[in-house]
């Protein structure tokens, strides 16, 4: 052992003053070149964790990015995160893209606020967007956030109105207070159609890296838990972890509401739509690009940018038609609805 | 200075080498089996390595890796398998961070305090999974994983905005620490970023542990209850009082690891603090063979793997995923502890033929010298 170290610690010497020789070389920020042209590359979209393919969120951020190749014959690409990355790896993330020429270069969760707040001063030129956060304030920064209670509070005036038994489920991935929002909503809009009714409540993890809105297995067992409870509609609002809930309830012949994307007219839970019914949708796609239409058109968006019902920045899916033509239900969630948008309604966030 | 003994360092360095080796052919077989170039994401990261801000990175996420892996290195001594460092790292990172948002000393105060505030946090954390071992015997393995668990679930409530939680946004923190707790790095510009002044820290703390397990008593009955307790307990060690010990140390040092990123950039504990360091830690010390300077290599080497693939998906005119360097650190997992037996088995094997040779040479020679005598004797 003793012996061993001393060489080895000749060797890491050597090491070492290789690395110090090489340490002198350029940063990779000075020796990329293509940002000179001054033409953009389209939108540069860095994900959240799950990355694409979530059925959800992350997925609504890059149908944003499809759209606006269509539609704006703009370019772009999307960058997936690290397990157990630290700030550091998101500021390499976001710089690269900027540096790259990617404009606007958008974070797509909270987690990037302070990768952003970092790398934005750095690129006066290029727009950076963040989806979920509206503390960066900055003039080439837009901070794209939504009332994700708004739309909440409609899925629980409509659960608590599609419930027979009075007894629903909220089903949340991850114990975070942007999740918190949705249940506030929910539970204040099924709680305004019966103050009685029973609401079951279940957060799948503590933390995302436990899987808590990538984890279908785990959805199906909490959502199998509250049906068994006596539950008869579940919403939840837990990313990829939403496809058990989804299979479960359709397993038990009971209503489930999907979140952020219209679940009913996705072709992975193409066998359960009867089941869905509703989903409470979260602009993402629409904020993208927007955000990239606004910097196409020379006018980039800055400052807070705020979907709501109002705006259409959320809203509830309305593609199941057993929900459509349910006349009594389409009345309440219309007076909630005008309720929301003229102010008499006041939904909690937490 | 001792005999330069060939065999020893043959066979030290024979393990890791060959590890590598296979992890990167295995890799080159999964590119290949993909249909892409099995040879050159490896140049691209090479080529990223130059750059001295790719450098700054790895440097830095080398010194959180390197604390980790001492951590379980010091359980693996003797004989212990502090998978906890997981928990115990996130643990004291967390109350740190509180302590430094609340408590406002001078620097010269602040500093040691909130790093013995890290320190006390981990080896509490682990001290329940050692006193949970001597007293009623429970496997230290199953005490850390279910510890982790309970870490994950205790910082969840100590960051609740009614505890000690700060909300920022739709991310839950534990404020902004006091600025007399952050610990100045080395500024490299800023298009290169600044090298955590905790690497420092690290780096001291690899020669303690060189010192401490080679140079004291104290090291020294460590080594030996981890050779074997029994001979260790005939010596007059005391194994229960070792396994606790142990278990304070490895958690003293695995809530230290997460604060070169807490101390030198990020100064708040929130949701988007990195999680995994101390798995990854178990990977690099069995990769450093438990050396203080082999782990150094490997926590480099992890670290490069980390920092470096990023570039793999903007390599133009083909992108590459940069999940390659995952699969490469699962494979040098599996590499290694293959690895390390087969050599072990094979310097066996290499000694028992050199030590019947050398007894033969001995025999000889002594028939040799009795048939001189015999002559002599004539």
């Amino acid at each position: 052992m003793r012996r061993l170290s001393r060489i080895a610690v000749a060797g890491v010497a050597t090491a070492a003053l290789t690395v110090g020789v090489s340490a002198c070389g350029s940063s990779s920020t000075s020796s990329s070149s293509s940002a000179g042209d001054g033409k953009s590359k389209g939108i540069g979209l860095a994900y959240d964790i799950g990355g694409r393919g979530d059925q959800s969120f992350n997925d609504a951020a890059y149908a944003g990015l499809q759209r606006a190749k269509k539609e704006l014959g703009i370019d772009g690409r999307d960058v997936e995160p690290q397990d157990g990355e630290s700030n550091a790896d998101k500021v390499q993330r976001l710089e690269t893209l900027a540096k790259q020429g990617y404009n606007p270069v958008i974070g797509v969760g909270y987690v990037y606020s302070e990768a952003i707040k970092e790398v934005a001063p750095k690129f006066p030129k290029t727009t950076f967007g963040i989806i979920d956060d509206e503390s960066v304030k900055a003039d080439n920064v837009a901070d794209m956030v939504f009332h994700e209670e708004e739309a909440s509070y409609l899925a629980g005036v409509a659960a608590a109105k599609a419930s027979k038994k009075n007894h629903i489920g909220f089903i949340g991935g991850v114990d975070v207070p942007l999740i918190r929002k949705f249940e506030a909503g929910f539970v204040q809009g099924a709680k305004s159609v019966n103050p009685k009714i029973k609401i079951e409540k279940q957060y799948l993890t503590q933390t995302a890296e436990e899987g808590g809105f990538n984890s279908p297995d785990k959805g199906e067992n909490a959502a199998k838990g509250q049906i068994d409870a006596g539950a008869d509609v579940v919403y939840h609002a837990a990313g990829l972890s939403g496809q058990g809930v989804i299979k479960a309830a359709a397993e038990h012949k009971v209503w489930a509401i999907g979140v952020d994307s219209d679940q009913y007219k996705q072709d992975s839970l193409a066998k359960y739509k009867d089941y869905i019914l509703t989903s409470a949708l979260k602009n993402v796609s629409g904020a993208v690009f927007d955000l990239a239409k606004s910097v196409k058109d020379g006018k980039p968006l800055s400052g807070v940018v705020r979907g709501s019902l109002a705006n259409g920045g959320v809203s509830l899916a309305d593609s199941n038609p057993a929900f459509k033509n349910d006349a009594d239900l389409q009345a309440a969630l219309k007076k909630a609805e005008e309720g929301i948008k003229n102010g008499s309604i006041k939904v909690k966030t937490s | 200075m001792k005999k330069f003994d060939r065999e020893r360092v043959l066979l030290a360095v024979a393990g890791p080498v060959i590890a590598l080796v296979a992890a990167i052919l295995l890799t080159s077989v999964v590119l290949i089996a993909s249909g892409k170039s099995p040879i050159e994401p490896y140049l691209l990261m090479m080529e990223q390595a130059a750059f001295s801000d790719v450098q700054v990175l790895i440097v830095n996420q080398a010194s959180m890796y390197y604390l980790a892996a001492l951590a379980v290195a010091i359980g693996f001594r003797m004989n212990l398998f502090n998978i906890g460092v997981d928990g115990q790292y996130r643990l004291a990172a967390m109350m740190t961070a509180v302590v430094g948002a609340h408590l406002a000393l001078p620097s010269f105060l602040q500093i040691p305090l909130l790093l013995l505030v890290g320190m006390l946090t981990g080896a509490f954390w682990a001290g329940i999974a050692g006193v949970l071992k001597v007293t009623r015997g429970v496997s230290e393995v199953v005490a850390t994983i279910m510890l982790n668990a309970i870490a994950t679930s205790l910082i969840g409530y100590l960051t609740l905005k009614d505890v000690w939680g700060v909300q920022v946004g739709n991310n839950m923190t534990t404020g902004v620490m006091n600025e007399s707790g952050w610990i100045p790095g080395i500024d490299l510009g800023p298009e290169v970023g600044e090298i955590y002044g905790l690497v420092f820290l690290s780096v001291a703390m690899g020669v303690a542990y060189w010192i401490v397990l080679n140079r004291t008593r104290f090291g020294f009955d460590l080594r030996a209850s981890g050779e074997s307790e029994t001979a260790a307990a005939a010596s007059g060690v005391d194994a229960r009082r070792m396994v606790l010990t142990a278990m304070l140390i490895s958690g003293a040092v695995a809530g230290l690891s997460g604060l070169p990123l807490l101390l030198g950039d990020v100064h708040t504990y929130s949701l988007s603090f990195p999680t995994g360091l101390g798995f990854t830690g178990i990977t690099i010390a069995l990769l450093g063979r438990n050396n203080p300077v082999g782990i150094a290599f490997a926590a480099l080497l992890i670290a490069f793997l980390d920092k470096a693939s990023p570039a793999l998906d903007y390599a133009t005119p083909v992108a590459y995923e940069k999940e390659i360097a995952t699969i490469m650190q699962g494979l040098i997992v599996f590499a290694v502890v293959i690895s390390y037996e087969a050599v072990r088995q094979w310097g066996l094997r290499r000694q028992q033929k050199r030590v019947g040779l050398e007894l033969a040479a001995a025999a000889a020679a002594q028939n040799n010298s009795e048939k001189k005598k015999e002559v002599a004797a004539r």
